[in-house]
């Protein structure tokens, strides 16, 4: 199969094209990276680039590699035995999928959200003080105030400032989403990791936590796995479509979704498989 | 070829059979429960907590009995807990699909059924003869093996049920995985991990055979744990293979004692866990 | 609107942090010794089994040099000649345990099929609680109740009739010889049958609920009666886990100690009927290990009645497991 990637493309020219995007430099920067778990080989030969402070969706059909793409990135696949990443994936410049380098390091800088939301069976504040305390030694005042930031930013303080130090699990599906976003955000980390994180939400918490994705760009690079096309549209800067553990395509999202290059996109984007 | 008229009475029949028998198992813990209260309960006087095992005709209690159970039985439970509580984590986590996993897996549940009698012989010959006598360490020694298969059977099945998601969430803050395991995940199974710990209690206080060569029972008040031990089952071994009515008697009040112990430990384990899941 | 910014309570992402390479994890030695931990105790339960064979083995290894493996088929038991063989104690843990499969059985299918199918909805759980609770009432109390109870039941009501009735007749009146005493064979197998009932009936329900509806239902569909389910669906579809069950509480029969030691009778005689009192390797290790003199050969022989009742235990239990775990893969 031939990749439409072009290696000398430069997603930094391409989004500066944009009226509205400066250039921005890649956070991440992704080699020859391969993916096996197991004898299976998972994906294959990926390039590509996560620029700083945008938004960058990957897409296709379901075991298409962009989960593990994504659980590659934080070193999530290192908790399994068997899989094994081959390649390079440069964060600043230094390869994170390397043995040499720790996972929990890794993980502090490049924080995720899962698809269903995952509180932990404690209390609002101790779900956000749990990440925190990792890694930092904060007197009460600080984490207060911590804990109030990271819930502003995640745009739930008001409906949660009165139910602090009540259990995490008695919100509804849409909150626990966004306090799983304030408890990834309040570890500091550069990159935040979504994965299909409104698939299991109702419509009106998927648009609020689309709406928050946007307000978190601002500081953060954020990269977002869907199944929703609509969804990459509206929040992406940058899409990249895989298919069957290939990278196809990678483009500013208008472009992508209004005038793709490959056929694999167009059939995928208007419906055609997946 | 039957025709429905005799499908019918046949269905009918086993049903009728079938609730028969459920009914008999009810009435037979029914009349096991009977039992024990009425020998049990007419014994069951201040003497039994305030006097240690006397001669015959003396009037005396368990006193030494109660107090040498709860002290090897606690022993058991801190030497066993956290041996089963880490054993469980290992087979529900780092040690889920190797080799040793599979292995550890099977000899528990192995353990889990094995005789315990043969607990009591091994431990006799591990610690009791070496060590050149009887004493509360060895049964307590014994009863923590029963208690750890146990422990790790449930753990294992309880950390099994907890989604994969919150452990990844966690991981994912870039926590360590002895922070992933004691904050989170043991705390998500901990309604399950109590309910293991209390029918291990509920296993350690109603065994007699393997305590029979290891603590081997004593009729004097002791708590030094290098000499021979009381315990609760021993003694009712003892007294209710006994021909004197008064020592039958206190057995009866033992078993009463114990037999209450155990089932209301069992049942508070299992609406523990049914309210807390 | 963010928070005030002030501290390092509320920082902003992405500042001035050291490069990624040069971070130091923390916690890494904590981890490792949890690790080591979590390895090392499931390596712990591994060895405690292999400790457990082994020094059954190396105790009994002396009566096995004296005896031979004429220890096994040697019908005497003889502390004065010390003359010792397991022929008794083996052929009573064999025939005492299978007795109490063969009378739990019946009864684990009828209580399973009612708390499975039967009983209405509300009922199952605390009936089915009940049950379980047999199972936890300790063997001691079993072993007072058969004793103080059952067997003089057996001696009034149950031995004298069959004896007189069944123990005439040709073969089979073998297994009803001798005087009507309330214990023996028959009162111990009965006592465990009442002791392993609730496992095996546990079993028996968990694999009936693991039955697919649909499977159920398409022969419902052709007319069948629930009696019909059961016996043409629902059994044949679980039936490697329910033989695994069975195997599960002839495992615990062939083990059981203190309600046999008190009704068995613990005589070291052979003898064919269900009457007579008899001993099995549970029970005469648990009454005569007192007696027993530690470097005696009676003190070996026991160690090596033991780690005969092991090896039996331990194959009967594995292929337990092995047929249950089989049938949920399946």
């Amino acid at each position: 199969m031939t990749s439409a990637v072009d290696p000398t493309f430069n997603l930094s020219s391409s989004v500066a094209a944009r009226p509205d995007a400066p250039p921005a430099p890649a956070k991440i920067k992704v080699e020859n990276l391969q993916f096996y778990y197991g004898s299976n080989h998972a994906l294959r030969n990926i390039n590509f680039e996560v620029p700083e402070k945008r938004v960058t969706a990957m897409i296709g059909p379901s075991g298409c590699g962009k989960s593990t793409l994504l659980r590659i990135f934080n070193r999530m696949y290192d908790l399994y035995p068997g899989q094994r990443a081959e390649g390079a994936v440069l964060y600043d410049g230094v390869n994170i999928v390397g043995k040499e380098l720790d996972p929990t390091i890794v993980r502090t800088r490049i924080g995720m959200v899962f698809q269903k939301p995952t509180p932990f069976p404690m209390s609002i504040y101790d779900n956000i003080a749990f990440g925190v305390k990792l890694h930092e030694k904060l007197n009460k005042a600080q984490m207060d105030e911590r804990v109030e930031w990271c819930l502003r930013k995640a745009a739930i303080w008001d409906e949660t400032k009165d139910r602090l130090h009540t259990s995490a699990l008695g919100m509804s599906g849409g909150q626990q989403q966004r306090l799983c976003i304030a408890r990834t955000i309040a570890v500091r980390p550069e990159v935040i990791l979504l994965d299909e994180p409104t698939s299991a939400l109702d419509p009106i918490s998927t648009s609020k936590i689309e709406d928050l994705i946007d307000e978190l760009k601002q500081e953060f690079t954020i990269v977002i796995v869907t199944h929703n096309m609509q969804q990459a549209a509206r929040c992406a800067d940058i899409t990249a479509f895989f298919y069957l553990g290939e990278l196809i395509e990678v483009a500013p999202s208008d472009v992508i979704f209004t005038n793709p290059k490959e056929i694999k996109t167009r059939d995928y984007i208007t419906g055609r498989f997946g | 070829m039957s025709s429905l008229a005799v499908r019918r009475s046949k269905d009918y029949a086993v049903k009728a059979i079938s609730t028969g028998f459920a009914v008999l198992a009810l009435f037979l813990l029914a009349w096991i429960l009977f039992t024990l209260v009425q020998k049990g309960l007419p014994a069951l006087g201040l003497n039994v907590f305030t006097q240690v095992t006397l001669p015959p005709g003396q009037n005396g209690g368990l006193l030494n009995a109660i107090v040498g159970s709860l002290i090897q039985i606690g022993i058991a439970m801190v030497i066993g807990t956290p041996i089963g509580l880490l054993a469980g984590t290992f087979l529900a986590e780092n040690g889920k699909t190797t080799t040793v996993g599979h292995v550890a897996r099977f000899v528990n549940d192995i353990l889990l059924s094995a005789p315990s009698i043969l607990v009591g012989l091994f431990v006799y010959t591990f610690l009791v003869a070496p060590m050149g006598g009887f004493s509360g360490w060895a049964g307590a020694v014994a009863l923590a093996i029963l208690v750890i298969p146990v422990v790790v059977r449930t753990t294992e099945d309880m950390l099994n049920l907890v989604p994969v998601g919150l452990r990844e969430a966690a991981f994912a803050l870039g926590a360590p995985q002895w922070k992933v395991v004691m904050l989170i995940t043991w705390r998500a199974a901990r309604a399950g991990i109590v309910t293991g710990i209390l029918l291990a209690i509920a296993r350690a206080a109603g065994e007699t055979a393997p305590l029979l060569f290891t603590s081997l029972g004593n009729n004097s008040w002791s708590t030094d744990l290098s000499k021979p031990m009381a315990s609760l089952p021993i003694a009712i071994y003892q007294y209710a293979g006994s021909p004197f009515d008064d020592w039958v008697s206190l057995a009866w009040a033992g078993a009463l004692l114990i037999t209450v112990g155990v089932l209301v430990l069992n049942v508070a384990s299992r609406l523990f866990l049914a309210r807390n899941r | 609107m963010d928070a005030t910014m002030n501290g390092t309570g509320s920082p902003s992402a992405g500042g001035a942090l050291e490069s990624i390479s040069s971070a130091r994890a923390v916690g890494r030695t904590a981890d490792a010794i949890f690790v080591a931990l979590l390895w090392g105790c499931g390596i712990f339960v591994l060895i405690l089994l292999g400790l457990i064979i082994a020094m059954l083995f190396e105790g009994g290894l002396p009566a096995f040099r004296n005896f031979g493996l004429d220890f096994l088929w040697t019908a005497t038991w003889n502390p004065v000649t010390e003359n010792f063989g397991a022929l008794v104690m083996i052929y009573g843990t064999l025939f005492s345990a299978i007795i109490a499969v063969v009378i739990a059985l019946p009864l684990s299918f009828g209580i399973a099929f009612f708390l499975s199918e039967i009983a209405p909805e509300s009922l199952r759980r605390p009936i089915g609680v009940a049950i379980q609770l047999l199972a936890a009432v300790p063997s001691i109390i079993y072993g007072m109740w058969g004793f103080f109870i059952i067997a003089p039941l057996m001696a009034a009501y149950v031995q004298p009739p069959l004896i007189d009735l069944l123990g005439p007749l040709p073969v089979i009146g073998l297994l009803f010889q001798g005087p009507a005493l309330g214990g023996g064979m028959l009162t111990a197998g009965l006592i465990m049958a009442i002791m392993i009932l609730p496992f095996i009936t546990a079993m028996f329900v968990e694999t009936l609920e693991s039955v697919p509806p649909m499977l159920k239902e398409s022969a419902y569909g052709v007319g069948a009666t629930t009696y019909e389910v059961y016996k043409n669906v629902s059994i044949p579809y679980g039936r490697t886990a329910m033989v695994g069950a069975i195997m599960l509480g002839l495992g615990r029969a062939l083990g059981e100690t203190m309600a046999v030691t008190f009704v068995i009778g613990n005589a070291t005689r052979l003898s064919a009927s269900l009457f007579a009192p008899g001993a099995t390797i549970a029970s005469t290790i648990a009454n005569e290990f007192p007696e027993a003199a530690q470097g005696s050969l009676k003190l070996d022989s026991l160690l090596a009645l033991g780690f005969i009742l092991f090896v039996i235990s331990f194959i009967v239990l594995a292929l337990s497991r092995f047929l249950v775990r089989s049938n949920l893969k399946s």
